[in-house]
C-alpha cells in the first residue's frame, strides 16, 4: 500500500505537526478548511502522535532497518567519494602518470575515466538491489505499524470525546 | 548556415512544441488546480517517466553542446566535467532521493523545517533555493541567446534578444498554465529526443571508423595537433597551481552540488513512493551515464572529422562542435542530408533549453510561494490560493530571468552553471545532510549553515577574477579581486558544513528528540508520507 488517501489521511493530518500550517497547501480551500489552528511554531504539542515515532525508533525492527541502510551507504559513499577525489587530484597534479599508454591509444587517464563510469553504474545496481532485498519489506512493515498505531490512537481519542 | 537550415530547424522546433502542448493538454484534462497538482503533478508519475524527466531536467545545453565542444577542443579535459556530473548522482541516490521523498511535500525547506522552528528555516532555505535557481536560469537564458545566434546564422543582436524573450515567454506560459505536469512531459519528450539524437550521431561516428574506438582516438589526437597530449589531462586545466586548484574546486562543486539543486529535488515529489523515487534515479543514472559516454565519442569524433580549427573558427568555446559534426556526417555543409541532421540537432538544442528552463522556473516559483510568501505574508492578509501565488511568481521569475539574461549576454555560461552548483553545494547540501542524519541539529544550526554557505559562496565570486581585475571579467575596468579562484566551492562548501556545526553547538536550545525520531522513522520507512 503506497498511498492512503481519504478520511484516514485527513484524520492523521489533524493531529500531525508534520503538516504544520505552512507546509499544508494553504488556501487550497478544500479538505484543509477543517484544520484546527496550529500552535506557535516550535511549541510543545500534545503527547501522542510523536510518542509512536519515539517508540518505533527504539524498536529492534527499526534499528535493524537503519543499520542495514547505514552499513551499505556509509562505506559506499566514502568509497566512491575518495575514488572521485583521487581521480580529480591525479588528473590535475600528475598528468604524467595519467598519460602513460596502456593498449594502443588508450592510456591510464582514459581507463580511469571509464572506470568512474563503471563504478557509478555498479554501485547504482548494488544499492538498488540491496535496498530491494534487504530494506523494502521491513520498511513497509514499519510503515504499517505506525499507521495502525496512529489509527488506534485516533479511535480511542474520538471514543473518549464522544463519552 | 543557410536559410534552408533555419527553416528546417524552426519547423522541427515548432513540431516539438506542438507535440508537447498536445500531450500536456491531453494528460491534464479533468484536473483541478490544487497545490499537489501544480507542484508535483499529482504525484502519479511512474519511475520510468520520472527517470526520463530527471534526465531531461539535468542534461542542459551545457552538457549536450558544451562538454562535447570542450572534448573537441581540449581532448581529455572535457571528459573531467562529465565524470563529475555523473558521479554526483550517487550522492543523490544514496543520501537524498528516498529520504527527501519520504520527508517533504514540495520543497527542500519542507524537509528541514519539519524538525525546526518553522519561519527562520523556511526563509533561509527559500532564499538560497531562489538564488541557486536564478543563477542556473540566467545561465540557460544566456546559453539560449548565444546558441541561437550561432545556430540560426549571424543575424546580430536582434535575433538574440528576440530568442531570449521568446524562450522566456514560452516557458512562463508552460509553467504557469501546466505546472509540474506540463513541465514533466516537456522534459520527457526532450530526453527522448536528446537520447535519439545522440545515439544517431554516435552510431554514425563509429561507422566512419568501422567500430574501431582506438582508431577514432588516434585520428582525433593527430588532427588536434597536440598528439598524445590530447588524450591525457592538462591541456585546459594543467597550467599553474591556480588553474589546478580551480579545477579541484569545480570538481567538488559538481559532485556535491547536484544533490542541492531545487529543481532536481522537486522531481522526487512527483512519484508516489520512496521506492519509485529510487527507481527513477536508477533510470536517470542509466540515461545520463549513457549520454555522457556518447558525448565522449561525439567530442573525439568532432575533433577527428571536423577538426579543432574549424570548430574554433565557428565558436571560440566549442559550443558548435556537435552541430558541425552533424552537418559533416549528413554529407557535408551543402548537402540535404547535412542540412537535415544539422536542423535536427539545432531543434534538440532549443528543446533542451526550454525544458531545463521550465523545470527551474517551476522549482523556484515553488520556493517563492510555498516558502517565502507563506512565511513572510502578514498574518491577516487576504487569503490567496497558493497556486495563484506560484503562478504569479513563475511569471515574475520568468521576467527577471529574461531581463538578467539580456543584461548578461556576454557572460560565460559554464561559469554561471559552475557557480549555481557551488552555491547549491555550499548552502543547500549541508543543511539537508545535517537535518536528515544529525540527531543534535538545531534551528540555529540550520539557519547558520544556509547563510554560512550562501554568503561566502556569493562573496568569493564577487571578489574573484570573474567579476573584476582581468580583461575577461565582467567589469574589466576596475580591480577589487582578492580571491584567485573562479569557483568558490573548495572554500565555501566546508564553510557551510562548519557553520552548521558551529551554530548547533553554540545554540541554547536543545535538539528536539521527538522530532528527530519522527524525521528518522519517516525518512527510512515512509510512514505518514504524502
Amino acid at each position: 500500500m503506497d498511498k492512503h488517501e481519504g478520511r484516514d489521511a485527513g484524520t492523521i493530518r489533524l493531529n500531525d505537526p508534520w503538516y504544520d500550517a505552512l507546509a499544508v497547501g494553504w488556501g487550497e480551500g478544500q479538505g484543509e478548511a477543517a484544520a484546527p489552528p496550529h500552535p506557535a511554531p516550535g511549541g510543545r504539542r500534545a503527547p501522542g502522535a510523536s510518542d509512536i515515532y519515539l517508540e518505533v525508533q527504539r524498536s529492534a525492527a527499526f534499528q535493524e532497518v537503519r543499520s542495514r541502510y547505514r552499513r551499505f551507504v556509509v562505506p559506499a559513499t566514502a568509497g566512491f567519494f575518495l575514488w572521485y577525489v583521487a581521480y580529480v587530484v591525479a588528473a590535475t597534479t600528475a598528468p604524467g602518470v595519467m598519460a602513460r599508454p596502456v593498449i594502443g591509444a588508450v592510456n591510464v587517464a582514459l581507463l580511469a575515466g571509464l572506470g568512474q563510469f563503471l563504478s557509478t553504474f555498479l554501485l547504482t545496481w548494488a544499492y538498488a538491489r540491496h535496498a530491494r532485498l534487504r530494506r523494502d519489506r521491513a520498511a513497509l512493515d514499519l510503515r504499517w505499524t505506525v499507521f495502525e498505531q496512529e489509527r488506534g490512537q485516533e479511535r480511542s481519542r474520538s471514543r473518549e470525546a464522544g463519552r | 548556415m543557410t536559410t534552408e537550415h533555419q527553416t528546417l530547424a524552426l519547423i522541427l522546433f515548432s513540431l516539438f512544441i506542438a507535440v508537447t502542448l498536445g500531450i500536456t493538454t491531453w494528460v491534464s484534462r479533468n484536473r483541478h488546480g490544487s497545490a499537489e497538482e501544480f507542484y508535483a503533478g499529482g504525484r502519479l508519475f511512474s519511475p520510468l517517466e520520472n527517470g526520463f524527466a530527471i534526465a531531461g531536467d539535468y542534461m542542459s545545453a551545457a552538457s549536450f553542446l558544451g562538454i562535447s565542444g570542450l572534448i573537441a577542443l581540449f581532448g581529455y579535459d572535457g571528459l573531467l566535467y562529465s565524470v563529475g556530473f555523473l558521479v554526483a548522482w550517487l550522492v543523490v541516490l544514496f543520501l537524498v532521493a528516498e529520504l527527501v521523498r519520504n520527508c517533504g511535500r514540495f520543497t527542500l525547506a519542507d524537509v528541514v523545517a519539519a524538525r525546526m522552528s518553522e519561519r527562520p528555516v523556511r526563509i533561509a532555505a527559500g532564499i538560497s533555493s531562489v538564488t541557486v535557481s536564478v543563477l542556473y536560469l540566467v545561465a540557460q537564458m544566456v546559453g539560449a541567446g548565444s546558441l541561437v545566434g550561432l545556430l540560426l546564422g549571424d543575424s546580430g543582436t536582434a535575433a538574440r534578444t528576440l530568442t531570449v524573450v521568446g524562450v522566456g515567454a514560452l516557458m512562463v506560459v508552460y509553467v504557469s498554465f501546466g505546472g509540474m505536469r506540463a513541465t514533466t512531459w516537456i522534459q520527457i519528450v526532450k530526453a527522448v529526443l536528446l537520447m535519439g539524437g545522440a545515439i544517431t550521431l554516435t552510431v554514425l561516428v563509429l561507422l566512419r571508423f568501422h567500430g574501431n574506438f582506438d582508431q577514432l582516438l588516434t585520428s582525433a589526437a593527430e588532427r588536434s595537433g597536440h598528439g598524445a597530449r590530447f588524450l591525457s589531462p592538462g591541456l585546459k586545466y594543467g597550467g599553474d597551481w591556480t588553474a589546478r586548484f580551480d579545477f579541484m574546486s569545480l570538481g567538488l562543486a559538481l559532485v556535491l552540488g547536484t544533490a542541492g539543486l531545487p529543481h532536481i529535488l522537486s522531481r522526487f515529489y512527483t512519484v508516489p513512493t520512496a521506492r519509485a523515487a529510487r527507481r527513477s534515479v536508477v533510470w536517470a543514472i542509466a540515461l545520463i551515464g549513457g549520454f555522457y559516454l556518447m558525448t565522449i565519442v561525439l567530442g573525439f569524433g568532432a575533433a577527428a572529422l571536423v577538426g579543432p580549427d574549424a570548430v574554433r573558427a565557428s565558436n571560440a568555446s566549442g559550443n558548435t562542435a556537435v552541430p558541425l559534426l552533424a552537418a559533416f556526417l549528413g554529407g557535408g555543409a551543402g548537402s540535404t542530408g547535412g542540412a537535415v541532421l544539422f536542423a535536427f540537432v539545432a531543434a534538440i538544442a532549443f528543446a533542451t533549453i526550454l525544458a531545463v528552463v521550465a523545470g527551474i522556473t517551476l522549482a523556484s516559483s515553488a520556493s517563492v510561494a510555498h516558502d517565502l510568501y507563506a512565511s513572510l505574508k502578514r498574518r491577516h492578509a487576504r487569503q490567496r490560493s497558493e497556486v495563484a501565488v506560484a503562478r504569479a511568481s513563475a511569471v515574475g521569475i520568468g521576467a527577471a530571468a529574461i531581463a538578467l539574461g539580456l543584461l548578461a549576454q556576454d557572460l560565460n555560461v559554464a561559469f554561471l552553471v559552475g557557480l549555481a552548483f557551488a552555491v547549491a553545494a555550499s548552502a543547500n547540501l549541508p543543511v539537508l545532510m545535517y537535518s536528515l542524519f544529525w540527531r543534535n541539529f538545531t534551528t540555529r544550526g540550520a539557519v547558520w549553515s544556509v547563510y554560512g554557505g550562501l554568503v561566502p559562496a556569493v562573496l568569493l565570486v564577487v571578489l574573484s577574477p570573474v567579476v573584476s581585475g582581468s580583461p575577461e571579467s565582467l567589469f574589466p575596468g576596475v580591480d577589487f579581486q582578492y580571491f584567485p579562484l573562479q569557483n568558490p566551492g573548495i572554500i565555501s562548501i566546508p564553510l557551510g558544513f562548519l557553520a552548521g556545526w558551529l551554530g548547533t553547538v553554540t545554540s541554547a536550545e536543545e535538539a528536539d528528540e521527538r522530532r528527530h525520531a519522527e524525521t528518522e522513522v519517516r525518512a527510512l520507512t515512509g510512514a505518514g508520507a504524502v
